[in-house]
This record gives structure tokens, sequence and C-alpha cells, in this order.
């Protein structure tokens, strides 16, 4: 089955800045697909880039990125904005500022449909009305005349979900969509999320920096450092087995209910992710690593670690078990 | 919203009432009326007569309830240098200095919006750079100055427009344009930097992630945000051009209010420049109103203030 999303190699830069280094994943239809990584390593970048709504000043690059079999890599802007919003939409981590604030929430969920599939307005506000009552949003009939700051931010990241469905998309890239929202809304928007997978045959890249939610919602995982997918699998096998130093260390720094005895301080990776420039090589990972040695400043080589489980490391299978 | 329309009405109308009360007590701070009307060389009893007749010899309480009184009716008593009621002298002026106004803001407008909007897509490249050095400029330049460099040019040299007077369309042209440099430079600045952070904006991001064209996330999501403080400003300034049209008048001697209160003025007639200072600043009042009024329809957020 072709996958609904393939990334190949993109690279990001700003000017001499490496966001993004040969990043490759690929996401399914109806699979919800997790990147993860601590703040400033390109996860966010990597999403942007995707829909080509990276800033000005960014450039990028890629052997190919290819959207329900076809390379989107090359399209022009105006080719872009029609896939935008249509076959492929994105959801943000700021709700309070994501909406517009001078126009109602049926203004901006309805003219995604009549900008995309030209529908009359009283067709497209039925649409958002069903939505939001899929999402739910209680009295969504009302909901069409508020504005965004009568609204909490829970409902306008529903509202965000449900205008981002309003074209029946494909594909869903979702930016750390619960960071901002308190956790009981958060593991709402959470399941909402996994019910709609399966309802519409969804394909979700979902970003966050949070193990939790990629144990609970992710079906598959790319961990990101500086830049780089440094391991990728199946979840439960990536739990199961991490193989990668970075992996193990992000792991190993959530707290489990019963494993963690009080007093016991909480695992914790030593140093910040560095800035990429031009000329690195090498493992980026190698001056924060326990294991690094002479052999980490070579080109990196990627290990099989089981089926679908691919790592990024010197560390030959035996060591990935040992600590 | 009707609530929020009464209650800006309400504080509006008690500052025109603070307004008047000024007036009234500045132009008697200025000195005894009485001698200044008699003029110099004037005799003691001259002034006593005069003091009678004009109802000074009252008590600054009564004087002013009295005109308190007549003003609410619109009746602001006679000129003493015109011979005229000051409601006709103000009324027969007002024309000039708005359509000045108003051409001079449309003008101001027509310039500054689309420098800032170009401005603020622009940011940072030789375009930006050019509409900021102009508006450098422009601010640095005093309007009176800058007519007199318009009247030699336009007016002595080339001798396409008129250097001073009332007579037609083509006496309003330059005062227009110098009235309009006043105000470009602030309402350029504020387009600019409304739509640069409109434009950099997390619902700017959602726009274009709705795959909206270009022209929509310009025009419809982020220029509506963007005019909010252009609009209040707008308002403002316009209030500023009808009562701050004093020096242009004065400069063209276009027979505007401001040209009447420059003249009544340097001749202490008092009851006219009582009655320019309440309708100045009562036409400013009326516009920072409407630029409430204006902001609470495009911000739905300051309807309930």
């Amino acid at each position: 089955m072709t996958p609904i999303l393939d990334v190949k190699n993109l690279a990001v830069r700003f000017g001499p800045t490496l966001a993004v280094r040969n990043a490759s994943f690929t996401v399914q239809k109806g699979e919800t697909h997790c990147i993860v990584g601590e703040s400033g390593c390109g996860k966010s970048v990597t999403a942007l880039a995707i829909m080509n709504l990276l800033a000005r000043n960014a450039k990028r690059d890629a052997h190919s990125i290819q959207f329900a079999g076809q390379d989107i890599l090359p399209y022009s802007d105006r080719q872009m904005e029609n896939v935008r919003g249509n076959r492929m939409a994105m959801i943000f981590q700021e709700p309070m500022t994501s909406l517009n604030p001078s126009y109602t929430i049926g203004s901006q969920m309805t003219e995604v449909l009549r900008r995309h599939l030209n529908t009359t307005k009283a067709l497209a506000e039925q649409r958002a009305i069903a939505l939001m009552q899929r999402v739910g949003i209680t009295a969504p009939q009302m909901r069409l005349a508020q504005y965004p700051h009568q609204l909490s931010g829970g409902l306008r990241q529903r509202v965000m979900i449900a205008m981002a469905l309003m074209c029946d998309p494909e594909l869903l890239i979702a930016d750390e969509p619960t960071t901002a929202l308190d956790v009981t809304v958060q593991a709402q928007i959470l399941r909402l999320l996994a019910e709609l997978k399966q309802e519409l045959g969804l394909g979700i890249l979902l970003i966050t920096h949070d193990l939790g939610i990629v144990a609970r919602v992710a079906d598959h995982v790319s961990v990101m450092y500086a830049g780089e997918v440094i391991e990728s699998g199946r979840t439960a096998d990536l739990f199961a087995n991490p193989a990668h130093p970075y992996t193990r260390g992000l792991i190993d720094c959530v707290p489990v209910p019963g494993k963690i005895m009080p007093g016991e301080p909480l695992g914790s990776i030593p140093g910040t992710v560095p800035v990429m420039k031009d000329g690195f090589s090498g493992c980026a990972f190698r001056f924060r690593c326990a294991h690094a040695s002479e052999v980490c400043t070579q080109a990196v080589p990627r290990h099989e670690v089981g089926p679908d489980h691919l790592v990024h490391c010197h560390l030959t299978p035996p060591q990935w078990s040992g600590r | 919203m009707t609530r929020f329309i009464l209650r800006r009405t309400f504080l509006a109308l008690s500052v025109v009432m603070t307004v008047m009360a000024m007036a009234f007590v500045l132009t008697r701070l200025s000195g005894d009326l009485a001698i200044s009307i008699a003029g110099p060389g004037s005799t003691q009893a001259d002034v006593e007569v005069i003091r009678k007749a004009y109802g000074l010899d009252r008590s600054v309480m009564v004087q002013f309830f009295d005109w308190t009184r007549l003003a609410l009716t619109g009746d602001f008593g006679n000129s003493f240098f015109f011979k005229d009621k000051v409601s006709t002298l103000i009324s027969q002026r007002m024309p000039v200095t708005f359509t000045l106004g108003f051409t001079g803001l449309a003008l101001a407008l027509v310039i500054s919006l689309p420098l800032g909007i170009v401005a603020a897509l622009y940011e940072n490249t030789w375009i930006d750079r050019t509409a900021s050095l102009l508006v450098m400029v422009g601010q640095a330049m005093p309007s009176f100055w800058l007519g007199l460099i318009l009247m030699i040019v336009f007016g002595l040299q080339l001798g396409w427009l008129p250097i001073s007077g009332t007579g037609s369309w083509q006496h309003f042209v330059m005062p227009a344009i110098v009235l309009a440099f006043t105000a470009v430079p602030a309402l350029t600045r504020l387009m600019r930097s409304g739509m640069i952070d409109a434009l950099g904006s997390d619902y700017i991001r959602t726009a274009r992630a709705k795959g909206l064209s270009r022209s929509s996330i310009i025009f419809k999501h982020a220029l509506r945000n963007a005019a909010i403080p252009v609009v209040s400003i707008a308002a403002v300034q316009l209030g500023f051009m009808l009562g701050g049209s004093i020096v242009i008048e004065t400069v063209f001697a276009l027979h505007g209010v401001g040209y009447l209160a420059w003249e009544s003025i340097s001749k202490n007639d008092f009851p006219v420049v009582q009655a320019v200072v309440l309708v100045l600043a009562s036409i400013y009042i009326g516009l920072t109103l409407v630029s409430d009024i204006l902001n609470a329809l495009l911000d739905p957020r300051l309807r309930g203030a």
C-alpha cells in the first residue's frame, strides 16, 4: 500500500544553521506517526517543511516528499495552496492565538470549504455544524456566530480540529496539539484524534515532546535529535527495546509510578541540543552520550534492530541493551 | 454594544462640559477683558462703560452660567470685531475647514495605507527602507516650511496654483497636500508595524495552512487586525487636522475656522475665541468617540469594555 506521506532525506537550513538533516519517515493511512524529541530538535520545522509553510529565510531540500504517491516537493506556491487545508491539514500548539480574533468561528470554518470546494455558505455552515458536533463542541449552531475570545482553549483546539477536517483531508499534521492544554482536556483531544483516525482513515503526523503521549496514541515513532531521525520503529518495539542511547535516556526521564521511589532523582540527559552548522560530521549526540568514543566522529551507520525498527548509532547489536 | 456606545457618549459629553468651563476660565485669566477691549489710551470711565455694557461687572459664576445657557442653544453672542453673530461666523467658516480637513485626511490615507502595507510585505528590503526614509523626512519637515516651499515652487515659479485665498478648488490643493503631509508619517508607520505584527501572527500561519490565497491572507486576515490602531489614529488625526489647521490656514490665508481663531485671538475677540475652542474641541471629542465605536466594530474583544 502506498503510504499517505513518504518523506525522504528532508533537510531544512536557516542560513548556516541546519535545523533538519536527512530526515526520512513514512505515514500510513489510518496510522498515527509520532515525531518525538526535545525542544529545538527540528520537529516543528519538519512539520512546517512538509506543508511548505517555512519562514522566508528557511531553505528546504529533500530527495522527495511523496504525498499520496505524488511528489509535492517541486509544487509551486499555487499548487501547494490547493493541497493545504484541502487534502493535507494542520493544527497547532497555540489554540489561543491560532484563530483570527476578528472573525467569527463560522466565518473561519466555512472559508476553507468555500475556498477549496466552492460550496455555498449554507452548505459550508451545515458541514461546520456537523463537524463541531463530531469533535464534541456543544451548541454548534451558537458557536458559528461566536468569536474566538469567547471560547476556552480546549474548545478552540476542537474548533481547529473541526476546521482542519472541513475538506476531509487524507493527512492531518498536529504540531504539539495538546501542549497548551490541561491534562484532562489533553486526554480528551488525544482520544478524539485516535477516533478520527479510525473513522476517517486519516493519516496523522503528530509532533510531540511527550513520551507519554507517544505511548498512548502512536502506531509508529521517529525519535529526532539535532535535526536527524536517530531511531524509528513501531511504538511497542521501540519502547520494549530502545537501541539508541538518546532514546533510552528519554525513556528514563519519564517517571513511572511504582518504579520510581520517592526521593530518588529522575533520570536526565545532561547538556542541551547542539546547534548544527555546515561541515558537521559524525554523531550529534556524542557530546552528551555515556557511550561516546573515537568512532563517533565518523559517519554514523544505520542498523536494523528488528523488522521496521532502525537506529543510527555506532554501537553494535550486543551493546544496545547495555546501559 | 449599545451599552458601550451609551457609556462612551456619556464620557464624551462630560469632557465637552469640562472644555466649556476651561475655555471660559482661560479667556478670563488672560487679563482684564474690559481693559483690553477698550484698548490703549482709553480712560477709566471708558473701561467702566465697556465693563457694564458687556456684563463683565457681574460675578464670574453668573457670567459663566449665562454664557453656558446661551451656548447650549447655539447662541455664542456677538463678535466685537466683526459685528456679527459668532454662530454665523463659525458656520460660514466651517465648510472651508471641513473641506480642507477631509481632503487632507483622504490624501493622507491614500498615500500612507498602501505605503505602509507594501513596506510591511517587503520588510527589511530596499522598498521598506525607502518608505522609512520618506516617512522620516516627512516627520522632520515643519508644515509651514513645506507650505512656503510649495508656494514658491508651484505658486510663484511655475504659476500653477494660487498661493492664498479661498476662491476656488485650486486654492485647496496646496494646503491639503501640506496638511496630509503632517498625518502621513504616523499613519504609515502604524500601518507598517500593524501589518508586520499581523503577518507574523499564529492566525496568519493558520490561514496559510488552510490554503487561502495570498490576497485573502493579506487583505482579509491581516489587514483587518492591522487596521485597528490605524482607524483610531486616523480619526484622531482628522480632529487634529480640523482643529490644528490654524497654521496652514494662516499660511495660505484660507478663511476657515482656524484662520478665524487666529484673527480673533490677535484681536482679543473673546466670544469668538471661546466658541471656536469649544467647537473645535467638540469635533475632536466627537471624532474620538467615532474612533472608539469603529474600533469596537472592528475588534469584537473591545465590545464588552
